[in-house]
């Protein structure tokens, strides 16, 4: 849930964007959390990350690809796409869905580390539980997130979290990558200048 | 996205184009564990059919049944149809038990396109008469992208009994949105005069299947429809097959590469030799299978949103 409703447009003040991360910060966080799941998890023993799109399958790729420089494991990367199982589907026009990749040797039995760039209401997340429940039986889940800015609706925490970002709900976050954007940054538009 | 499914021209490129890609990822899921979406949870698919079918009303149970939606199967054999009741009166029937999606087959051309008017939902149309057929289309179309890699530029010759095949019409509506040339292959009497103009002009017409084999990437066979022999459009059924029927000796005529389809329910033996069924060219099961994930896609665009 990267795009919250847009704030209340007041006339008379512009609406503010300052920038959170720049790109070489949101490089050293993608290694700080790349070190934090080496520790968390044995040296990624055991461990699939499955990222959620858009911006969670770059990311996940990124972290699998800074674990190996790091400790030379290779972590097996996936896709789960989770617009099926969207607890808003019918409210907005058919969304197109996109591709589930599992990596070949599935997630049975394995630490499954889901990969998002926003963390916000944790619906998303919650959609990405139902999911992987019908792909297969994961020995344990945990979540990793760029940014945490807070407002959750369901009791869903990160295991793993860049950078928090206290937020008012008038405010929104957007994450660009250079994958899928062009270039790294994490913004903070509207709110008090 | 479009309302209903009731013409292979419905979709234009860019839809039909979204159709295939969902279609890919709903094949997907039938290597799963479970083999099951949550996306239309709730939402009622009322299977109306006027005429028998079994592969298409299966394949469309199936479809929304991996949806999860319910699935409600009328057909007008043991119901209130046989006492008088006509397709409006049924329609709001259905209406009224809140159907979200009808899919119709009727035996009169165009009762999809009424049915369109009268009730509130999606119509997808499984078949209407002589005219028109467009989830076969869509499945044909899947079967040959997945094949051969892409439709745009190949050429398609589509053989039989075009007159009285609903295949043949949403096939050639279908495919020259998605860029692919038709050739409509038959003896003179089995093909409508003027019916490149009429549905896609560009649509090519031969009356010799020897000419045209050497140049296609899929051809196409059509059921030689037996209750209609009688009405002397061919000489014999001995006649036609030999003009005609797709036997070994022309299907090693084909490019290397080319592929051979048919809709089903075959006649071996008239249309189609085994030898030629039986093939590794030949994608006949493949088409059934790709039907679940073509109508899953297709049923999840037209209700997957709010857009009813």
């Amino acid at each position: 849930m990267a795009c919250p409703p847009a704030a209340p447009a007041s006339p008379q003040r512009q609406p503010s964007v300052k920038v959170i991360l720049a790109s070489a910060d949101v490089q050293r966080v993608v290694d700080r959390i790349a070190h934090q799941i080496l520790e968390k998890t044995q040296g990624a023993a055991d461990t699939v990350l499955l990222g959620i799109p858009t911006r969670g399958a770059p990311l996940a790729k990124r972290l699998a690809a800074r674990i190996s420089t790091f400790e030379d494991v290779d972590v097996p990367v996936g896709v789960l796409d989770i617009t099926l199982y969207r607890d808003d589907l019918r409210r907005h026009a058919t969304r197109a869905i996109g591709p589930t990749q599992l990596p070949p040797g599935g997630i049975d039995g394995k630490r499954v580390v889901l990969v998002d760039d926003v963390l916000f209401s944790g619906r998303t997340v919650r959609a990405a539980l139902d999911a992987l429940n019908d792909v297969g039986r994961p020995a344990s889940v945990q979540l990793a997130v760029l940014v945490d800015r807070g407002h959750r609706q369901l009791p869903i925490r990160a295991d793993y979290v860049g950078k928090n970002i206290p937020t008012s709900l008038a405010e929104s976050v957007k994450v660009t990558l250079a994958e899928t954007d062009g270039a790294d940054e994490v913004k903070l538009f509207g709110g008090a200048p | 996205m479009i309302r209903h499914l009731l013409s292979g021209a419905d979709p234009d490129l860019a839809t039909a184009t979204q159709i295939l890609d969902t279609a890919a990822e709903m094949a997907t899921v039938a290597g799963r564990e479970v083999k099951k979406l949550p996306a239309l949870r709730g939402r009622t698919v009322v299977n109306l059919f006027y005429e028998d079918s079994t592969r298409t009303r299966i394949s469309f149970e199936a479809a929304a049944k991996r949806l999860s939606a319910d699935v409600i199967n009328f057909s007008a054999k043991g119901s209130s149809v046989t006492k008088g009741e006509s397709l409006k009166d049924t329609a709001l029937t259905l209406q009224a038990m809140g159907a979200d999606a009808v899919v119709v087959r009727h035996p009169a051309s165009g009762a999809p396109h009424r049915l369109a008017n009268w009730v509130d939902g999606s119509v997808v149309n499984a078949g209407d008469g002589t005219h028109e057929h467009p989830t076969q289309a869509l499945l044909d179309a899947y079967t040959m992208r997945s094949r051969l890699g892409r439709l745009a530029g190949l050429h398609v010759a589509i053989v039989g009994d075009v007159l009285h095949s609903r295949v043949a019409r949403s096939n050639v509506l279908l495919l020259s949105t998605l860029g692919a040339k038709v050739t409509l292959v038959g003896p003179p009497t089995l093909i409508p005069m003027d019916i490149s103009a009429a549905l896609a002009p560009g649509t090519a017409v031969s009356y010799d299947l020897d000419a045209v084999l050497p140049d296609v990437d899929v051809v196409m066979m059509l059921r030689v429809q037996r209750e209609r022999m009688n009405d002397s459009y061919f000489p014999s059924a001995r006649e036609y097959s030999r003009r005609f029927g797709l036997d070994g000796p022309r299907m090693r005529r084909l490019p290397e590469h080319a592929i051979v389809m048919h809709p089903g329910p075959m006649n071996r033996g008239m249309e189609i030799t085994p030898e030629v069924a039986d093939s590794p060219r030949s994608t006949i099961v493949e088409q059934v299978a790709n039907g679940v994930s073509v109508r899953m896609a297709v049923l999840y665009l037209l209700l997957g949103g709010n857009n009813l």
